[in-house]
């Protein structure tokens, strides 16, 4: 597996696109940093950038090289090896390369502008973040043969979880307000990976106003250091579970 | 060496694979003919355990490939289009090839040197003419000097001269006694090279012949007419 791992990389390495999101999410870090004195301020607007940029670059990016990279999935299933080792080579190359982007573009101005606890919690969840998109795009390619079918099934998981789903709790909240639905509420926050990773900064900077509504409910229900804790094994079960489901499948699929 | 036990492959409510029965032995070199969907690739990716049948098994040296991966080590793969990563280089794409072989036998550098591929390989694949992509795949496939060589369509895209050296190759891998697949829509390309024929249409085997016995069979000289002759009988 190391053997095809290490021609992964140095290939999505060298993808124009990768070196284009790298130096994007530089420019908005650095600008940012530069652009705002208090540094919890801007980190507040760097993390609503990261929310909606990293999941969106991850899973269109990981999709789309999955389906491009069909023939070259046969040739080394032509090979002697096993499928499961392809697919984790594919997997574990394109989370790599997304999280030396990221690390790059968004990690470098953290650990200069803001203290190095919070930078680091951005970090490494930020780095979860970019693993559990590609599995999740992972997923969605390998669900229908059809690349633009693939990509859509991406962008709508993407809305989804970007978008859609703080204001669906929101709304449930609103609708059943005369009852007490709190612990729900946090089992659903556990159900969108970048909500997890909202409440994992917001906690460790603690400003619970900001939070979004299940943010808010997690921080009263954990407190701090569990908080931290379960949403980041919460995060990890996230790149677990929609990887190992493609992998499943694709060792069973027709190529 | 090949043995294939009625294997049948549905796509949904296409039946890829018919129940097909095959036998496929060493120091023949067998050309895989049909009509455009009759089933030639998948059989071929069968073999390669790329497509898993629904009925039936494939047995490689009596044993079933099933869950097996390991005896793809004696089969070399040419596919019809070889797409490789954008940003690979040449060199890059063999190297891997080795590493994931990780073979200790002196590789077969014939088709490298005559193809005079060492010149590019700093040359990323992206860069690559259709041409030159076969031909690296067809470097990759003889490579390891298997036992086994599936070839789909080695010759589409190649120049006339990479095209002989490639025939050349063919013939000379056939008469030290290695099995070969072809597939090839230009019948005349196969003169000279097949020493049997196996005719599908829609899944189903039609015919599993030696080249001499069709010809004689059919009194015609080349592969071509022999076919066009025996179809015609068949329909008549």
């Amino acid at each position: 597996m190391r053997r095809i791992l290490k021609y992964v990389i140095l290939d999505i390495i060298k993808n124009k696109t990768v070196i284009a999101y790298t130096i994007m999410l530089s420019l908005f870090s650095w600008g940012t940093f530069a652009l705002e004195d208090n540094a919890s301020k801007s980190l507040l607007s760097l993390l609503n950038i990261v929310l909606l940029i990293v999941p969106l670059m991850s899973v269109l990016f990981a999709t789309i090289y999955v389906y491009n990279s069909s023939e070259f999935i046969e040739l080394l299933v032509s090979q002697p090896v096993k499928r499961s080792k392809i697919w984790n080579a594919l997997f574990t190359g394109l989370s790599i390369s997304l999280i030396i982007a990221y690390v790059a573009g968004v990690g470098v101005p953290l650990l200069l502008f803001s203290d190095t606890g919070t930078a680091l919690i951005m970090i490494a969840a930020g780095s979860l973040l970019s693993a559990i998109f590609v599995a999740i795009a992972f997923l969605s390619s390998i669900l229908t043969r059809d690349k633009a079918k693939g990509i859509g099934i991406s962008i709508m998981l993407w809305l989804y979880f970007s978008l859609l789903f703080d204001g669906l709790v929101l709304f449930l909240f609103f609708q059943f307000s005369d009852y007490p639905i709190e612990k729900i509420v946090v089992v659903l926050s556990a159900l969108s990976p970048v909500d997890l990773f909202r409440i994992l900064v917001l906690l460790q900077l603690d400003i619970s106003d900001m939070m979004g509504y299940a943010g808010a409910v997690f921080e009263k229900f954990f407190g701090n250091q569990w908080g931290l804790l379960i949403s980041f094994s919460l995060l990890v079960l996230w790149i677990i579970v929609p990887f190992y489901l493609s992998l499943k499948k694709f060792k069973k699929q027709n190529l | 060496m090949i043995t294939i036990k009625n294997i049948s492959k549905r796509f949904g409510k296409l039946l890829a694979l018919d129940n097909l029965n095959l036998q496929l032995h060493q120091g023949e070199c067998i050309a895989l003919i049909g009509p455009n969907g009759c089933g030639k690739t998948t059989l071929i990716k069968s073999i390669l355990g790329m497509v898993l049948p629904n009925e039936g098994s494939i047995l490689f040296n009596e044993k079933d490939i099933r869950n097996d991966n390991e005896y793809r080590r004696n089969i070399g793969y040419m596919p019809q289009i070889g797409r490789y990563p954008e940003n690979m280089t040449v060199g890059q794409v063999i190297d891997m090839i080795k590493g994931i072989r990780n073979s200790n036998e002196q590789t077969d550098e014939e088709l490298y040197t005559q193809f005079e591929i060492g010149k590019m390989l700093h040359k990323k694949m992206r860069t690559l003419s259709g041409g030159t992509t076969q031909k690296v795949s067809a470097i990759l496939a003889f490579m390891f000097s298997p036992q086994v060589l599936i070839l789909d369509e080695p010759t589409a895209g190649l120049d006339p001269i990479a095209s002989e050296i490639l025939k050349n190759k063919i013939i000379r891998a056939k008469s030290k006694g290695c099995l070969i697949l072809i597939t090839s829509h230009l019948l005349s390309e196969l003169e000279g090279i097949a020493s049997q024929i196996i005719y599908m249409q829609d899944g189903k085997l039609i015919f599993h012949q030696d080249v001499k016995a069709l010809k004689t069979a059919t009194g015609q000289d080349t592969i071509a007419k022999s076919i066009v002759q025996l179809l015609k009988r068949d329909r008549a």
